[in-house]
């Protein structure tokens, strides 16, 4: 389960609207598998069909996630015609197994799916998000 | 001295759950080498068909090998080499 607060809820909402029809990406950075801090990530592809973080950037921020012990709690991006679902690239490049897969669809302009996924070895599994005041 | 090489979560099954290994070599793709005859079957997560892999980064110190020399790279001793997985999907 995922259990997350509605603030940083509304921050990967706000980004993947304000991308959309790119997909977005981003973490969110915390200890003892919560999480705390909110990093938005450039999209190096600016794609609306794919997503890959910019390597400088990832490296910059994986290395501030050990200097200051957080880990990468949720990996996010959105798809933005399609529902909130992993898809196969996605499993096949899911490289952090304690992470919370997030996916935000954007497809309806009213409406936003937002659901947690666990992606090891190639399988998905869906996980309850609990969304905390 | 020599070389100190940060393994990634998903590939630390290679290194008896080691965050970080020492390794010799010229360049990285030596390096690359010398690592498999510690940790076999970390070479092959790396490289494919004598190129980095593409969804794979890895760093010299604070660059990514891509903008310097690929494989090709010289490296030496007191050097850090850092392997991330690239966060990407569709």
């Amino acid at each position: 389960m995922l259990s997350i607060s509605q603030e940083l809820v509304d921050k990967i909402v706000a980004h993947a609207r304000a991308d959309h029809p790119d997909e977005a990406c981003g973490v969110i950075a915390g200890r003892g598998g919560v999480p705390e801090r909110f990093i938005p990530m450039e999209n190096a592809e600016r794609s609306p069909t794919f997503y890959r973080f910019d390597s400088m950037e990832q490296f910059r921020v994986w290395r501030e996630m050990d200097d200051r012990d957080e880990e990468p709690v949720v990996i996010y991006h959105s798809h933005t015609a399609t529902e909130a679902y992993p898809s196969r690239t996605d499993v096949s490049y899911a490289s952090e197994p304690d992470a919370h897969y997030v996916l935000v669809s954007t497809r309806d302009e009213n409406e936003v799916e937002f659901r947690s996924y666990r992606i090891v070895d190639g399988v998905i599994t869906e996980e309850e998000v609990r969304f905390l005041p | 001295m020599a070389i100190e090489v940060r393994i990634p979560t998903i590939l630390r099954n290679y290194t008896g759950g080691a965050k970080a290994v020492s390794a010799e070599g010229a360049t990285l793709e030596e390096l690359i080498s010398n690592l498999e005859s510690r940790h076999p079957g970390l070479k092959e997560r790396l490289v494919d068909q004598g190129n980095l892999r593409r969804f794979v980064n890895v760093y010299l110190n604070d660059e990514d090998v891509r903008f310097l020399g690929g494989l090709g790279t010289p490296v030496s001793d007191g050097d850090t080499v850092t392997v991330l997985p690239a966060v990407a999907g569709g």
